[in-house]
């Protein structure tokens, strides 16, 4: 192998040019890959980017790595045999909401509960953007899209209820209009050995404009959304006096310094536990929500226990060629 | 079931020898008489050979106290109770030892694993256990917890498990008659009468056939009836091979020959799952085979690895097929190599998953959408399986194509001598990887074959993307313009064709010219084969043109067609070749012969109807 080379963001760019909608996160988020990606140490023709289908998908096409843009939901089970053919490579999913969760929605709970190492970046705007507006897996119930004029009737996938309900190792959230902490979640979850998976609260502005508004800016942002981090504690807030509590089977919103309430009272995040529980419970919170790494717990990836087993065998049948293989057993001689 | 005479299933000769054998107090005999008594009042004729042991009571589970009995059942007259077994039920390791030297390999071998107990194997004479050792491994092995099974049909029937243990037999016979189409009925009308008065010996004995039969149907098993004929066998090295398991080495030994290592993605699916069973066993040739959560991820994860650059195959059976079109067309499309084998069997929909037939070869050359041609080649038998996946490999990486190898369900499971073939002999396999950096673009290609050069994940300088939006003719880059789309439409097209620069010729035995043409492909070639050599040794002016390329053929194939009066095109389906030849051949007169039964040819079928071809006037 060779000594890694350095880069800096404008070597992960290729020429082409990028096509999504003027004010889309999308572009955000591909700032931030560019960003993250020359500090993972590793050199560019080992890292791969596979999409889907959709507008996030066109994401490869922007990156000077290697790329590929499949067919619609089969990203993540593409990525799986990339990433068997040559464990080396560093593999990246791009996919969106209908793309992971609809069409594709088996291969990404099976990728999960494999444990792939592979980073899945989900694009979550909650609305189909190429097809025109139509309702997604993770639109709202009673959302007026193109195909539900009247309101959605179909109650949505929670992206992190849905991963960690398959054995997610690592799930992490993020506002689509964060770069900065984008790029070291991005980088985190490279590090991550096993299938990292992002989801990206990633605003259409055609489509579904604003739909995280309440999360997202920068204005009503404090109030609304906890950013967790390991070993730290789950307080947010304008005034980062509100944390997060405890109170048996549910979580609760309280005020430090009122009813008592003192900073040891607000729990501290382990992203680390392997009991999913109180991860699955932040997840499904509505209001606020939880971003940042919810989950991410150590176990050996579907690729090292396929390649450590293939290896093992390798190596208890040293010296075998095909030869043996046809001659071995019943054979006999016609004259 | 439907079970009509003919179905037994075999090729020309239409006839089948079980060998039951077991204990003497198992009730073999009374087990083989039924099958001979069922298969006569089907219309079959029948020998039997029953043999017993000369003590009447030797010690239960001794390789004196086995008994068998032996069914030979045709369509035609016979007069022994055969030669060769096709199938040995062995109900107990004594009965395994005395009888396995008469069962050649790639026969099926029905045993029963409850009574294969340290005891009985050590009284049979086994050191170890025969099913768990691996020296069983050249059969088409069932082993099957027969005696529990039973038990468990019958439990509620408040039996002593003694009484119980005697409708094994049943279970047993149950199980044969799914697997050679008998019908049951007569067996409980048997029982019935036997039994009179003993309701509960009656109710447990056809339980037991009905669970035995109920039990092979789910497990899907099939008949192994192949039976090829070839004039004479060349000198050499021989082994007996299965058509899946040959199709497994033959991937094994392309990827060798090839330096790349082999990965197989696949979802299970009857009958190409041995296939799949296959390869798992081979790690040590760095193969990577992946189970896949269902037929597109087998192909997806197929065509990932092939991006990254292995030699990545995918495996299935007709509906499978169905759902990995769209990935084979993102194949084509990309140009990356990959091998889809599809072994046919009776379709439409769900079909006949354990009967034969040919009717996806038109799934096969246009199951995608837009323009999409890709290479169709076909296996003809047993041991072909193994060239062709050899071959279907060759052309993927050479020509930068996915190409599709059809088998079928007749010669998967079928079996044959096959000349042993070490790498050496193999023709040369020469990847496309491209090798020079300067004014290279992922497109490209060689003048000749048109087949682009070949850029894979981890090479330094030649980072790329590639997807299924068509792309620019020289840049590779994203392109909509409407004449870059024709151009490249046609390149890939031109690309496939010419292959036939790079594919032997297309061969004719019998008459190489005169009133009558058979025309064929994939594995109907032994019936054919039989047939038209008989004719042409009693005279007649008949040859036989079986294709292995459907798409593209051979280039001598309008020439070799030209020189007869009449091509009689014969599938194991409606007529999908004979469709495909008018306009890939046109200018010739054709006439077909189908049969769409989920059986294949017989000789005396094919004979009648190339017997009143050759009568007709033109």
């Amino acid at each position: 192998m060779t000594e890694n080379k350095k880069y800096t963001h404008k070597d992960m760019a290729s020429d082409q040019e990028v096509r999504w909608c003027p004010g889309c996160d999308d572009y955000v988020i591909l700032r931030a890959v560019q960003k993250a990606l020359p500090e993972i140490g590793r050199n560019k023709e080992d890292i791969v980017f596979i999409s889907g289908i959709g507008c996030s998908s066109r994401f490869p096409y922007y990156m000077n790595t290697y790329g590929m843009h499949s067919i619609h939901g089969r990203a993540a089970a593409v990525a799986t045999g990339t990433k068997l053919a040559n464990p080396d490579l560093s593999v990246w999913v791009i996919t969106g909401d209908g793309d992971a969760l609809a069409i594709g929605g088996n291969h990404t709970i099976h990728a999960i509960r494999r444990n792939v190492d592979m980073n899945i970046i989900l694009f979550n705007n909650e609305i189909y953007g190429l097809t025109k507006g139509q309702f997604s897996p993770t639109s709202y119930l009673g959302q007026k899209t193109t195909t539900s004029p009247f309101g959605n009737t179909q109650p949505p996938f929670n992206p992190g209820e849905l991963a960690i309900g398959a054995n997610s190792r690592f799930f992490a959230r993020i506002s689509g209009n964060r770069p900065k902490e984008m790029a070291s979640l991005f980088i985190e979850a490279e590090q991550f050995k096993g299938t990292s998976f992002i989801e990206v609260l990633q605003n259409c502005v055609i489509f579904n404009d604003g739909a995280f508004d309440l999360f997202n800016k920068k204005e009503t942002r404090a109030d609304n959304q906890v950013y967790l981090e390991h070993g730290k504690k789950m307080i947010f807030g304008h005034d980062s006096n509100k944390g997060l509590k405890l109170n048996g089977l549910e979580i609760e919103v309280v005020t430090i310094g009122e009813n008592g309430i003192t900073e040891e009272d607000i729990m501290t995040h382990d992203a680390h536990d392997p009991n999913p529980t109180l991860h699955f419970m932040l997840v499904r919170m509505k209001n606020p929500i939880v971003t940042g790494v919810i989950r991410s717990v150590k176990e050996m990836s579907f690729d090292e226990r396929f390649v450590g087993q293939m290896k093992e065998q390798l190596e208890a049948s040293k010296g075998i060629i095909f030869d043996d293989l046809v001659n071995a057993g019943q054979t006999y001689m016609l004259d | 079931m439907d079970t009509k005479i003919s179905n037994i299933s075999s090729n020309d000769i239409s006839s089948v020898v079980v060998r039951f054998a077991g204990d003497s107090g198992d009730g073999m005999q009374l087990t083989g008489a039924q099958f001979a008594d069922t298969s006569a009042l089907m219309g079959n004729d029948i020998a039997t050979f029953p043999n017993y042991p000369s003590e009447i009571r030797a010690p239960q589970g001794s390789v004196y106290g086995v008994s068998g009995f032996q069914v030979h059942i045709s369509n035609e007259k016979i007069s022994t109770p055969g030669d060769d077994l096709d199938m040995l039920v062995a109900m107990n390791p004594a009965a395994l030892k005395t009888n396995l030297a008469d069962l050649s390999p790639g026969k099926m071998l029905i045993v029963d694993t409850d009574s294969f107990t340290p005891k009985n194997l050590k009284k049979a004479g086994y050191s170890a256990n025969p099913i768990e050792d691996g020296s069983l491994e050249s059969y088409r092995l069932i082993a099957a917890p027969i005696t529990s099974l039973t038990k468990a049909a019958l439990l509620d029937l408040g039996m002593k498990e003694k009484s119980m243990n005697r409708s094994k037999n049943m279970f047993t016979l149950g199980m044969v008659y799914w697997i050679y189409g008998r019908d049951k009925k007569h067996t409980v009308d048997f029982l019935k009468k036997k039994f009179k008065g003993k309701e509960i010996i009656i109710e447990a004995n056809s339980r037991a056939l009905k669970a035995g039969n109920v039990y092979a149907e789910n497990l899907e098993l099939i008949a192994t009836t192949y039976q090829v004929r070839p004039a004479k066998l060349k000198k050499g090295k021989y082994r007996i091979i299965m058509g899946n398991q040959a199709t497994a080495w033959g991937f094994i030994a392309a990827a060798q020959k090839a330096n790349k290592e082999l990965f197989l993605g696949s979802y299970p699916i009857t009958p190409a799952s041995n296939i799949l069973h296959e390869l798992v066993k081979h790690p040590e040739f760095k193969v990577k085979s992946f189970q896949a959560e269902d037929e597109i991820a087998g192909v997806a994860s197929a065509f990932g690895a092939a991006f990254a650059g292995d030699l990545a195959i995918t495996t299935t059976s007709g509906p499978g097929l169905a759902l990995k079109g769209e990935a084979i067309g993102l194949a084509m499309m990309t140009e990356i190599p990959m091998v889809i084998v599809n072994v046919q069997r009776g379709g439409p929909s769900t079909g006949l998953p354990t009967k034969t037939e040919q009717s996806d070869l038109l799934q096969a050359m246009y199951g995608r959408n837009g323009e999409s041609p890709i290479i169709v080649v076909a296996a003809n038998s047993p041991s072909n399986c193994f060239d062709m996946a050899y071959e279907a490999s060759r052309l993927a990486l050479e020509h930068m194509t996915p190409v599709l190898l059809l088998s079928d369900g007749y010669i998967a499971n079928g079996s044959e001598p096959w000349l042993i073939k070490t790498l050496g002999e193999l023709p040369d396999i020469t990847p496309r990887t491209v090798s020079k950096l300067k004014g290279w673009t992922p497109y490209t290609r060689d003048k000749d074959t048109l087949a682009r050069e070949w850029a894979i994940p981890g090479m330094e300088g030649y980072e790329h993307r590639l997807g299924g939006l068509e792309k620019n003719v020289e840049t590779g880059n994203v392109n909509m313009d409407p004449t870059n789309h024709e151009e490249m439409v046609k390149i890939r097209a031109e690309k496939v064709k010419r292959v036939e620069n790079d594919i032997p010729e297309l061969e004719v035995e019998g008459a190489a010219e005169g009133d009558l043409l058979v025309v064929g492909w994939g594995g109907t070639y032994g019936s054919l084969h039989t047939a038209v050599m008989s004719m042409s040794s009693k005279g007649e002016s008949i040859g036989l043109a079986h294709l292995k390329y459907i798409n593209p053929m051979p280039k001598n194939t309008a020439e070799v067609f030209s020189k007869f009066k009449k091509v009689v095109v014969c599938e194991l389906n409606t007529g999908q070749l004979y469709k495909i030849l008018h306009f890939a051949q046109p200018g010739h007169k054709y006439y077909k012969y189908n049969k769409v039964q989920g059986l294949p040819f017989t000789g005396s079928e094919l004979i009648m109807r190339f017997e009143q071809l050759l009568k007709e006037e033109a």
